[in-house]
């Protein structure tokens, strides 16, 4: 067994699509057409073991709701690892990426998070040398 | 930044010292000073963090709102979160009213 996909909430699947490749390097596994919206999925590398992310549409209300209450709190809704946390970072705000926490220290990891530009805040995780992951 | 110092001294100055009486609340006031415009999110992870406390968002949320209604913290929603930002004005009113005495050994 594995983790194949999970789904993100998504504000506009369109614009979804252009900031998780474009901003971020995630890659298209799957763009199907299905009445009003789209099953499509994308992931983070080449290889087939990694876990699918589906940039599902917000249609219904519970969703809105939970994504809502999450952004208005900060409170992210999933972690990407990096390995240099600071490069990312500037990388990312230079590309006009609004961070709603930059890079903090908070003892084993370093974190900071970010606007999916989707209704979502995703938060980049450096794990220090030495300790465990 | 006159007019909120204003605001802040025609508080009751009780509800300042109730604010500061908790040492959850001073925990947050130390945080808060590290840096301007946080969420809650980011405030709960300093507390475990570095203070080694861990309330529950809802009780967080609900300190924030003590030292908000005593005028040490300004909240700001930009976009769709909401921020919080120190205000040590009305901690001033304790220096002016019992100032430091330099008679005072």
């Amino acid at each position: 067994m594995k983790l194949q996909t999970v789904s993100i909430f998504v504000d506009d699947q369109q614009r979804a699509l252009d900031f998780y490749t474009s901003t971020l390097g995630f890659t298209v596994t799957a763009d199907v057409p299905l009445g009003e919206h789209r099953w499509l999925t994308v992931r983070l590398g080449d290889s087939a073991a990694a876990t699918e992310v589906s940039l599902e549409p917000k249609a219904h209300p519970a969703a809105v709701a939970f994504a809502d209450a999450l952004l208005e709190d900060g409170i992210p809704y999933c972690v990407l690892g990096v390995d240099d946390i600071e490069r990312e970072h500037a990388r990312l705000a230079a590309a006009g990426v609004v961070f709603t926490q930059p890079p903090t220290d908070v003892g084993p990891v370093i974190v900071a998070v970010f606007d999916d530009t989707c209704g979502n805040l995703l938060q980049l995780a450096q794990v220090k040398d030495g300790a465990a992951s | 930044m006159t007019g909120k110092s204003a605001l802040a001294y025609d508080r009751d100055v009780g509800d300042v010292f109730k604010a500061i009486a908790d040492p959850t609340r001073r925990a947050l006031l130390d945080e808060l000073m590290m840096r301007d415009e946080q969420t809650l999110f980011e405030l709960c992870s300093r507390l475990a963090m570095k203070h080694d406390l861990t309330p529950s968002r809802q009780a967080v949320s609900q300190h924030l709102d003590v030292l908000e209604q005593a005028g040490l913290l300004r909240t700001e929603r930009r976009g769709r979160y909401k921020l919080h930002t120190i205000d040590t004005g009305p901690l001033a009113q304790i220096a002016e009213r019992w100032p430091p005495r330099k008679d005072t050994p």
